[in-house]
């Protein structure tokens, strides 16, 4: 066994085995503290409402998301409510304008725990190649971003791709990640 | 004493466990997989458990999970007490009707008569029209107290609307309780022995027009202006969040299966089969014994009710999704200008029928 190899399984070790000390296994192998966050991560992943902040262009290929060909609905993904209280998922489809910013910052702190933000197409990861004054340049600078999907637009399966990597991380959070709380940002509005 | 106790508790817990323990978790699923159906899509079927997928089945179960662990969020500036009153007035009124809607005849079981309804009221249907124009209060208080402008439109739309198809509604009826002369739905079952006596041979146009009014009174599409998306984000639940919403939703669903059941007892002979009486079923299952025989004529005719009633939820769902919903006006103008004078020609022939 070579150094490097020596070095990435202490490295593995210390990410995934945490030590005795750690809190979270200070009750050994508590089987309900385990089982219930489980169980409530799996109820979480598979039963996202979405909220379609749809701005521009790319709101096109989130229908074609919904329609037939793709079904986002498959992975339990599909009902849209119209108001952030209802919400888990925040879809930002499209461009952020700095006149749209404190709207999207107003929209993501009225949704209620917990929540989760998809940033849909490259000019919401970061602007894309709207490089000037008006754009906000990739809306994780005013909110926390979980799953970024670039592409001008991205294809439907690229989505459906984010949809489960965000499902995969779901399935792994602990009760400590919430609440997630306002955005650290300000909205003067 | 004891027996009749046995009876009354036995039939609560079948009907309250049929309603919220079968209906309302699985009309969830129903929804979801007919919008998938008559839009050439798959729908959910991932949530899985140890590997079983079960055809999407588990995926209502995720959904309950998970609202009951999101926030209970009450806004600032609401009423408080209102807030969370609304949601559990708009459940309760739509199960509180199944009291006296009858899901089979009368038998008799160890020599004790069973009659397969919790409360026999001789005034049932003006019961299920007293709970159905409670159920407004659930919605506007909702409006009101969520201190929102687009709840308080969207309450203000359900009480105009649900108060104009009331009137519509009580119209309907009354030629159906002409026909049969009895305001009790055990009656009116038992009338419906003979196929050609069903409510639905007799009055046509009412059942359509009742029907209407039902869909028009629940809120969903075509009819759903106080909630409608487009216009008013989630209009009078706007600001409920998690078990409080879904609570709204569970009285929606739960009101489909009372429109349902309703519509079976008025129209289409509530517990009887077609061309078979209620002695032909109990003489069919004479092998079994007195109370045997009795015992499985109940079986047989549960179920036939039950099917009528998933009919009606199937043909419910089938319109919810087949027509775009109404202008404000447009369904202002149906009501008002359309079924009202067609319920009061229906009466008026109805009355001159009976009377020649």
């Amino acid at each position: 066994m070579g150094i490097i190899d020596k070095i990435q399984t202490i490295t593995r070790q210390a990410i995934h085995e945490p030590k005795e000390e750690d809190p979270s296994k200070l009750l050994g192998d508590s089987i309900i503290l385990t089982q219930l966050e489980s169980v409530v991560d799996w109820a979480r992943k598979y039963s996202l409402f979405l909220y379609p902040f749809a701005t521009a262009c790319c709101a096109m290929e989130f229908m074609s998301l919904g329609g037939p060909k793709y079904d986002l609905d498959r992975f339990g993904a599909a009902l849209p409510r119209f108001t952030p209280r209802q919400a888990d998922l925040l879809l930002v489809v499209g461009t952020i304008s700095h006149k749209q910013a404190p709207i999207l910052v107003k929209i993501y702190n009225q949704m209620t725990e917990p929540k989760w933000v998809m940033a849909f197409g490259i000019c919401a990861v970061s602007g894309g190649f709207y490089d000037n004054y008006a754009t906000v340049q990739g809306i994780d600078t005013l909110i926390p971003v979980d799953v970024y999907i670039p592409g001008c637009p991205p294809r439907p399966e690229m989505v459906i791709d984010g949809l489960i990597k965000l499902q995969e991380k779901i399935a792994k959070e602990k009760w400590t990640d919430w609440p997630k709380g306002a955005a650290p940002v300000v909205a003067k509005s | 004493m004891i027996a009749d106790l046995i009876e009354t508790i036995a039939k609560i817990l079948f009907v309250f466990g049929i309603n919220m323990g079968f209906f309302s978790p699985i009309l969830g699923w129903v929804e979801r997989k007919q919008s998938a159906v008559m839009q050439d899509r798959v729908g959910a079927n991932r949530a899985d458990i140890m590997g079983y997928k079960a055809i999407g089945l588990f995926h209502p179960i995720a959904d309950a999970i998970k609202v009951m662990v999101k926030e209970d969020f009450i806004p600032d500036g609401a009423n408080k007490i209102f807030h969370t009153l609304a949601p559990f007035i708009s459940l309760t009124c739509s199960i509180v009707t199944f009291a006296v809607v009858p899901f089979g005849g009368q038998y008799e079981i160890f020599g004790h008569k069973v009659n397969l309804v919790i409360a026999n009221l001789d005034v049932g249907i003006l019961f299920v029209f007293a709970f159905a124009s409670l159920a407004p209060y659930g919605a506007v208080l909702a409006g009101w107290s969520s201190n929102n402008n687009w709840s308080f439109l969207g309450g203000m739309r359900a009480s105009a609307q649900m108060l104009s198809y009331e009137v519509a509604m009580g119209f309907t009826i009354i030629g159906v309780i002409m026909v049969f002369g009895s305001l009790r739905l055990t009656d009116i079952g038992m009338m419906q022995e003979d196929f050609f006596r069903w409510g639905i041979f007799l009055q046509p146009v009412g059942f359509i027009l009742f029907l209407t009014c039902a869909i028009a009174e629940n809120k969903r599409i075509p009819f759903d202006m106080p909630e409608a998306e487009s216009e008013l984000v989630a209009g009078y639940f706007t600001e409920y969040s998690g078990m409080k919403f879904v609570m709204f939703w569970m009285g929606e669903f739960l009101e489909i299966v009372t429109i349902s059941a309703i519509v079976t007892t008025l129209f289409f002979g509530a517990w009887h089969l077609p061309f078979i009486t209620d002695a032909d079923l109990v003489n069919f299952f004479s092998f079994a014994g007195q109370t045997g025989s009795n015992f499985l004529a109940i079986l047989v005719n549960v179920a036939t009710f039950l099917m009528k009633v998933i009919f009606f939820i199937w043909l419910q769902m089938t319109i919810r999704w087949t027509l775009p919903r109404f202008r404000y006006d447009q369904v202002m103008k149906l009501g008002w200008k359309m079924i009202l004078p067609i319920s009061l020609i229906n009466i008026f022939i109805t009355a001159v029928i009976i009377l020649v």
